[in-house]
């Protein structure tokens, strides 16, 4: 019985284990923050692609594209020796710290904000323009309604986006170093269980993690339905 | 009724609305000419009908005039000092995936009006068009005919100077038909310059103050609604209204 992992999973959700319950409180944080982050900046961006035409631009979508597919340890390697103490972010001194985890899950969402919201911002406009250029609107007026009427699709994109955060392990293994108590998060912890055998807690943080992952979902889930139905 | 929309009614109730001339206009897409060269001034009170068969170029001529295509050749220009305030209606309308209401309040953002007399204006136009029971309902459930309206009472809340409608009821019932052409004549009566194209004889007697007569891409005749209907000029527009099969 004590093998069993949904057993180990409920017995420690139950029990209140502290040590988890930070484990789970950080790797939301950092996943959150990073696709906040990603989303700010990665949206506009999206927008602004779709929007304006400029040498080097199918280029541009082109990288946006790949980077979707962006290795979580290359990610990780770029992160690592930038803010290595001989890096060129050195002196920020983030490396080993939840931001220099931040950082590294912005560079993997990003590209992934960035390239399905130019594709939706794309289809969008075909259909919007001659209306937007009939009232007046300038390109960068255009991006807030655009984004704002694509707000749907940006929800499950956003998911994507965290999905990507929350499952991947490499980057903040190598940039965050798993330290417990300061950097160690859901996906290390399973990592690190793992390599010491202890596969019942392993598999019991999984079930914990999948959980989570699943909760965010149906939350997004559900505002995204109760806006639609009172919008449309 | 707000300052705001005083104003506007105010300076185009005072002087006529904006004279538009098209002056050798031509517009082609790869090498190929598709409207023009046309030459024309529409000065008279209006409404203006522009008519033809399809392909005639009708939509694209309403285009370079409202400003969304550029001439290949020619210019597009209006009486008085700068460019007009303009609105269109397109065939079908394009609306924005929010509430009725909200629709209204983002064209009017859009047009720099105050915050706090949007909602007033809003509501107001909603109310003319009869779609105050739709206020807060999503645009683009609305049936066909109230989304018809719904882009006129965009428009509307702009105060145009000049009003652009591509065949704005071809996919309409006869209600629907009915209250888009009210609509248009309140616009008229406004003051605001109408111009719309319509391949449907009856509505363009209906409404018409003058009528720009297309085919081929040529503008075959333009003339006063009565002599276009009772004694048409061009041989092409004489099949048109006998109901002959014109290209």
């Amino acid at each position: 019985m004590e093998n069993n992992a949904f057993y180990v999973a409920l017995s420690l959700l139950l029990n209140f284990d502290a040590a988890l319950f930070q484990i789970v409180a950080l790797s939301l944080q950092i996943s959150l923050l990073a696709v906040l982050v990603a989303a700010v900046l990665g949206f506009p961006l999206g927008a602004a692609v779709a929007l304006w035409r400029f040498p080097g631009r199918g280029g541009l979508i082109v990288v946006l594209n790949a980077l979707m597919g962006l290795p979580p340890v290359v990610a990780g390697l770029i992160v690592y020796l930038s803010l290595s103490r001989a890096g060129p972010l050195g002196e920020w001194g983030l490396l080993f710290t939840p931001g220099a985890m931040v950082i590294a899950q912005v560079l993997l969402v990003l590209p992934i904000l960035a390239a399905l919201s130019r594709q939706k911002v794309e289809e969008l406009l075909g259909e919007y323009r001659e209306q937007f250029v009939s009232l007046g609107m300038s390109r960068s007026r255009m991006v807030p309604t655009l984004l704002w009427d694509a707000r749907f699709a940006l929800l499950t994109i956003l998911l994507a986006g965290f999905g990507r955060a929350s499952a991947e392990v490499g980057a903040v293994m190598m940039v965050g170093g798993n330290i417990e108590g300061v950097t160690r998060v859901m996906t290390t912890s399973i990592v690190l269980e793992t390599g010491k055998g202890n596969l019942p807690l392993a598999l019991g943080l999984g079930v914990v993690l999948l959980s989570l992952i699943m909760l965010v979902n149906a939350c997004a889930y559900w505002v995204g339905e109760m806006t639609r139905r009172r919008t449309g | 009724m707000t300052a705001f929309n005083a104003s506007l009614l105010a300076s185009s109730a005072l002087c006529p609305p904006p004279a538009l001339s098209f002056d050798d206009v031509v517009f082609s897409h790869e090498d190929k000419v598709l409207l023009g060269p046309c030459s024309f001034t529409l000065k008279s009170a209006g409404p203006s009908m522009v008519m033809g068969p399809n392909g005639a170029g009708k939509s694209l001529l309403l285009r370079l005039a409202h400003g969304l295509l550029t001439p290949t050749q020619g210019q597009v220009s209006w009486s008085g000092e700068g460019r007009p305030r303009q609105a269109m209606v397109f065939q079908q309308p394009v609306l924005l995936r929010r509430s009725a209401v909200a629709n209204l309040i983002h064209a009017l953002a859009v047009n720099k009006v105050p915050r706090k007399s949007r909602a007033k204006l809003a509501f107001d136009a909603l109310d003319r068009f009869g779609l105050s029971a739709c206020s807060h309902t999503p645009a683009r459930v609305l049936s066909g005919g109230e989304q018809q309206r719904l882009a006129l009472a965009r428009a509307w809340v702009l105060s145009p100077n000049v009003l652009f409608l591509d065949e704005p009821t071809s996919a309409l019932d006869p209600a629907a038909i009915k209250a888009v052409e009210a609509a248009v004549r309140e616009f008229h009566q406004r003051g605001t310059r109408i111009v719309m194209t319509t391949h449907d004889l009856h509505q363009a007697r209906r409404l018409a103050g003058d009528v720009i007569f297309l085919s081929g891409g040529k503008i075959r005749e333009h003339t006063p609604s009565d002599t276009f209907f009772d004694k048409p000029v061009s041989r092409e527009a004489q099949a048109f209204i006998a109901g002959e099969l014109v290209e």
